[in-house]
């Protein structure tokens, strides 16, 4: 969508980098794996000092005593905690989660299912962050120390500071009830909800799919507050940034050279400038996305949003110890993985940190 | 450039049109917000929680029910008639004609018999209900079986009073499971376990059409129901954790019934001309429990000093706005033998007097564990209110459901604020757990409340005993009249309320069925308008 | 904010802006004024301050400030609307929300001093020595602190309050759990950058250990842009502290914690709409205080900008 303009060094730097990680191929694959372990090893701890009993919520308050030990055994508890450890992540190699006790499902096959709710909200969030986000930044950068500076820097750190859940609240408040624009709390109409079939998980895909217009616009209508909250925090964060990257690229040399060729402000500013400040910003776009796919526990609370922040979260108050896990090696996965593309982008880019 | 202008637009637009909000739902559906997120499997013989069991009550038939209204009238529905030999240990059910599975297949006594072994041999949370009666994975085959196409055999081991036994069957492992289908997926040898968890094999007037666990449950009609095909097609339960959201959607006609609004979202839709309510005192109760390892709690004045010390009309006023009626007996309103007099409230000068005489004038400081939702808080925190005029210093620990609970079986409390739902309606249910408390060691098998709060019942233990075969269901009630005075002048419990459920409901929704537990709230008779 | 209004002396304005300091300290002072200056001309910058200061000022007078006892229930006397007599109402117990907020800033303001005082120190050290020595100490503290920055922080605030128990202590040693690892990173970037400068060499051949060199060469230097983060933080942790607060795992009741405020008036959104939205505001103007605080810091102490 952008044209890149680069200069030529650009190109060997990055062969250089990639021959390099190349060669270190292995460690880094091995230093995943030991993260990985640790994720799981401090996420398993916690379930087992959490002052919740796991056999209880698998069979209640009433059951009686003799069914009581019956299931704790059926679930392993009675074998030392590190033998529990050891079967854990001896099942997991095989690509065995374990059974969630709230939903009687494999717990890969609830993370199918709950992850692209948070998946569609997220990307949502973040197109409609950057869109709005990086014309802002471009715009405060241009004008800076004026008053749209301002503004926009003031809308920013509004946004950093607002309550998400209270603003949850206030946007359901305003927006639904009061003037009717936009639809309640869940995916869809509750009258809709077993009426699609999940082919992607993701409502506003699928509803296409399906070629049901009246379900995509209700689909529409139920996404765009949460993903607009939500959307006001990243767009918050990617303005900044764009904000700073842009200062940093207008005071170039460059720049100068080409509004002497009489270049026009505009094409140098959305063209040059935005160009090669492109990549540092997918970078920050990524990290604001894994954020978001994190799972906005408190707006998926609020609005109903079977995700996967709700899921982690319910889960762990029923000390449902394997939908835990599952669901934070999955979050775990994402971050990790982002947090190494932008490592990479970030050697590639500041000359510094690579001595 | 011109693309990303074009995508601002877009999501401008998107962001600003109006999208109105379907403002009905349709004619021939139910649309529900209820918190199901306590919903863990499907299966009658594993269920114990309150919307599985309103689950099943829809979806499944049960041998035997009662009158809503009146708990003491019990009728067959899959069982047409009973009898019950002289001796009391052989009860032989005829069982109806015509009654289909969803599936196809005819309903016989075959399938009765081999649900009810079904539920001893999984031994699962409910198990125990059937368990009473000597049956065991070992005998059930021979106890319980059929006889003939229309026969059912039950043999117990006890001449237990008939209503224990009949009041046991109306319960949720009284469903009737649909054999063939159940055995055509059975895996190594789990009778069909597994696959029950998340499927239906039922005969009700509903059937399973989609359970999305944390999400949504929906039903479709039973075309075919033996008593009457239900006048909704479609019945859709979202799961809605939050009240206030329930309440949002419910105002703006998104759904047709709220369940689980609180007292303060109660008092503001009753204002509201579209929606009306309908309410129904449940079994449940909601009662402190003291343990007795304290040492402030195990002396009796004090115990007696803290029934004095609850605003029982200021909280079933203001707090629970009509969601609990005062009662302090351990039978619920409406059980066999219950007491219903309130001999305590508010009194803060005699119940001074009380700790004086305890010697504890200057009071003391004790932890309460408190569930974090709204309603047990809010109470929780008006008691504290009141423990302080006496010199009470209570601190509150708040935790998730399952935290606090957890505390309380591992008996670690000081004091606990519990809901207490009887199993089943009969007056065993909760004396079995008040009064009863046969081994009161740490280690002990049998767990109930009394033990929880390291409390020795005494004589009660053998009463309640006895009391489950009284075949004499006068003497039967007198029993336990007696045996709630007990707990209530002595006991270690200072039960509070009789919880009563409202649902609100949009105008045209009619005739919902709500029962004094919640396998007894129905849906087939609903008509909207 | 007129510069030449100051009521400073003379003497001591030249002392501070001497081009030719005569001491150490002298030259630190300066910079210090010069920072100040620049600090001030920052209007945004100066309204956080003042946020900040009064949520201080307000903390310290609660009582005096406080019109009503923040912990009296009167049943008879709930949500009441705002009134000369209550200016921002009653909540569900009958309690005066003005005083409620009042009492519930000496909260805010505890969680956020505590969550630094502990995060930070962590952050700093293991940063700092994973960035000095290098090799498998700094393998092994980052692979830690991946670990921790690998989960998603409300979730793993959740797991340690709901595993230690409710309450304010547990939620400021949660929050601070999941701080400290960005602080680690930027130490860790900043001790690379001047681990080879000549002065740490110089210092080293001067016999200075290796806990000295970090100690008092390296930590000085990785100060100022942790001071920056830390400060942009702040807003963070209040929120997700509010956040706990609002699962009911934060403060206990009856404490007037914003976020447990807000959570026990969601209730009552539709026609109380108060009850919430007033701690909501609180929320939000004191974060966007250490927002605004932290924005001008940055600009001062850290002029690259961004992070």
């Amino acid at each position: 969508m952008f044209a890149v303009t680069r200069k030529a060094s650009d190109g060997r730097k990055r062969a250089r980098l990639f021959s390099r990680t190349g060669a270190s191929l292995v460690r880094i694959v091995f230093s995943l794996l030991i993260t990985f372990i640790g994720l799981l090893l401090v996420t398993f701890l916690i379930g087992r000092v959490l002052p919740i009993d796991p056999v209880l919520a698998a069979v209640g308050d009433h059951a009686s005593e003799q069914v009581y030990q019956r299931v704790k055994e059926e679930m392993g508890l009675n074998l030392p905690l590190w033998q529990q450890f050891f079967v854990y992540i001896s099942n997991v190699v095989q690509g065995d989660f374990g059974t969630s006790v709230l939903t009687s499902n494999p717990v890969l096959e609830d993370i199918k299912r709950v992850f692209p709710a948070t998946l569609e909200l997220a990307t949502l969030a973040t197109i409609i962050g950057v869109f709005l986000g990086v014309p802002a930044g471009v715009f405060a950068a241009i004008n800076k120390g004026k008053w749209p500076d301002h503004i926009v820097r003031i809308i920013g750190l509004a946004g950093y500071s607002m309550p998400i859940f209270w603003l949850g609240l206030m946007g359901l408040l305003v927006f639904y009830l009061k003037l009717d624009w936009v639809a309640g709390p869940g995916r869809l109409d509750a009258f809709y909800v077993d009426f699609i079939e999940p082919t992607t998980g993701l409502m506003l895909v699928d509803t296409l799919i399906e070629g049901d217009m009246d379900l995509f616009w209700n689909a529409v209508s139920h996404i765009i507050l949460p993903a607009s909250i939500l959307a006001y925090f990243s767009l918050a964060y990617i303005a900044r940034m764009t904000r700073s990257f842009m200062l940093e690229q207008l005071s170039q040399e460059y720049i100068l050279t080409a509004r002497v060729k009489g270049i026009s402000e505009t094409r140098i500013i959305w063209r040059h400038a935005l160009g090669n400040v492109m990549v540092p910003l997918v970078t920050v776009i990524a990290l604001s996305y894994a954020n978001l796919l994190e799972g906005s526990v408190l707006t998926e609370i609020i609005f109903a949003w079977p995700g996967l922040g709700l899921y982690i979260t319910n889960s762990l108050l029923n000390a449902d110890m394997n939908a835990v896990l599952g669901g934070t090696v999955v979050v775990g996965a994402v971050f990790i993985g982002v947090n190494m593309l932008s490592d990479v982008l970030y050697r590639l880019l500041d000359p510094r940190a690579r001595r | 450039m011109r693309r990303l202008i074009a995508g601002l637009v877009l999501g401008t637009a998107l962001a600003t049109t109006p999208m109105a909000a379907q403002a009905e739902t349709p004619k021939n559906a139910l649309v529900m917000a209820f918190a199901i997120d306590d919903l863990i499997t499907l299966d009658p013989a594993g269920m114990f929680e309150f919307s599985a069991l309103e689950y099943a009550g829809n979806t499944y038939d049960r041998l035997i029910g009662f009158d809503n209204d009146d708990v003491s009238k019990i009728y067959g529905v899959v069982a047409e008639s009973w009898n019950v030999s002289e001796d009391g240990l052989t009860f032989t059910f005829k069982i109806r004609d015509g009654i289909k599975f969803a599936s196809g297949n005819d309903l016989t006594a075959e399938d009765a018999a081999f649900s009810l072994q079904r539920v001893v041999l999984l031994d699962q949370s409910p198990a125990f209900i059937l368990g009473q009666f000597g049956f065991t994975a070992d005998n059930v085959k021979d106890r319980i079986r059929a006889t003939d196409e229309n026969t059912l055999v039950m043999e117990v081991d006890q001449p237990y009073a008939p209503s224990f036994v009949l009041y046991c069957l109306t319960a949720g492992v009284g469903a009737v499971v649909d054999k063939e289908l159940v055995l055509e997926h059975e895996k190594d040898g789990d009778l069909g376990a597994e696959w029950m968890k998340t499927n239906y094999a039922g005969s009700g007037p509903f059937a399973l059409n989609k359970w999305t666990p944390g999400e949504s449950l929906s039903l479709t009609a039973n075309e075919d129901y033996w008593d009457g095909a239900p006048a909704m097609k479609r019945v859709i339960i979202r799961n809605v954790k939050e009240a206030a959201s329930q309440q949002l959607l419910l105002q703006k006609g998104d759904i047709d019934i709220a369940r689980n609004l609180e007292a303060d979202q109660l008092a503001s839709v009753k204002g509201d001309e579209n929606i009306k309510l309908l309410s129904k005192g449940k079994g449940a109760l909601w009662y402190l429990g003291l343990s007795q390892k304290n040492e402030f709690l195990s002396k009796p004045e004090v115990r007696e000093a803290l029934k004095y010390l609850v605003d029982y009309e200021g909280i079933t006023q203001t707090i629970m706005a009509g969601r609990a009626q005062t009662h302090q007996a351990f039978l619920p309103e409406g059980f066999l033998g219950a007491y219903n007099e309130n001999p305590y409230s508010l009194d803060v000068e005699k119940a001074k007097s009380l700790l004086a005489d305890a010697g504890l004038a200057d009071g003391f400081k004790v932890t309460m564990d408190t569930r974090n939702t709204t309603a047990v808080m809010s109470m929780a925190q008006s008691i504290q209110a009141t423990w302080a005029q006496a010199g009470i210093n209570l601190e509150i620990i708040p935790g998730d459901n399952k935290q606090t609970l957890t505390k309380y079986r591992a008996r670690q409390h000081d004091i606990y604020i519990g809901r207490w739902g009887p199993d089943y309606q009969d007056p065993h249910t909760n004396a079995s757990t008040f009064a009863w408390n046969p081994d009161n060691s740490d280690d002990a098998s049998a767990k109930p409340l009394a033990w929880r709060n390291s409390w020795n019942p005494g004589d009660m233990t053998a009463e309640v005993d006895k009391a489950i075969l009284e075949r004499d269901g006068e003497k039967r009630a007198a029993m336990y009249v007696d045996l709630q005075k007990k707990v209530l002048e002595s006991g270690p419990f200072v039960i509070m309320f009789q919880e009563t459920e409202i649902a609100a409901m949009r105008g045209n929704v009619n005739n919902l069925v709500l029962g004094p537990s919640f396998d007894n709230n129905y849906y087939r008779f609903v008509t909207k308008d | 904010m007129n510069i030449s209004s100051t009521t400073e002396k003379p003497g001591l304005k030249q002392w501070l802006t001497s081009d030719t300091p005569q001491s150490r300290w002298q030259a630190k002072c300066g910079r210090a004024w010069l920072g100040w200056l620049k600090f001030t001309e920052n209007r945004l910058a100066m309204i956080g301050l003042s946020i900040v200061l009064a949520l201080i000022l307000v903390t310290i007078f609660a009582p005096l400030l406080a019109p009503y006892d923040p912990l009296a229930a009167d049943l008879t006397n709930r949500i009441q609307s705002p009134s000369a007599e209550h200016w921002f109402g009653t909540d569900q117990l009958g309690r005066d929300i003005l005083s409620r907020l009042i009492y519930g800033a000496q909260y805010t303001l505890m969680i956020v001093a505590l969550v630094v005082i502990t995060a930070a120190p962590v952050g700093l050290l293991v940063g700092t020595a994973a960035g000095f020595f290098g090799g498998w100490i700094d393998a092994t503290l980052m692979r830690i602190t991946d670990i921790f920055l690998a989960f998603p922080k409300l979730i793993l605030a959740l797991a340690f309050v709901s595993a230690l128990g409710p309450g304010i202590e547990n939620a400021v040693l949660a929050i601070a759990l999941t701080a400290w690892p960005p602080y680690a990173r930027i130490a860790r970037a900043e001790t690379i950058t001047v681990r080879r400068s000549d002065y740490i060499e110089a210092a080293r051949l001067q016999g200075v250990s290796n806990m000295g060199l970090i100690l008092g060469h390296i930590t000085p230097m990785c100060i100022s842009s942790l001071v920056v983060r830390v400060t942009l933080d702040m807003a963070g942790m209040i929120l997700i502290a509010a956040g706990l607060g609002f699962l009911g795992l934060g403060a206990q009741p009856p404490m007037p914690e914003w976020g447990a405020m807000v959570s026990e008036g969601r209730q009552f959104l539709l026609e109380q709409w108060w009850v919430s939205t007033v701690p909501g505001l609180a929320i939000f103007i004191v974060s966007l205080g250490f927002n605004l605080l932290g924005d001008g810091l940055r600009d001062v102490l850290d002029p690259r900008g961004g992070d």
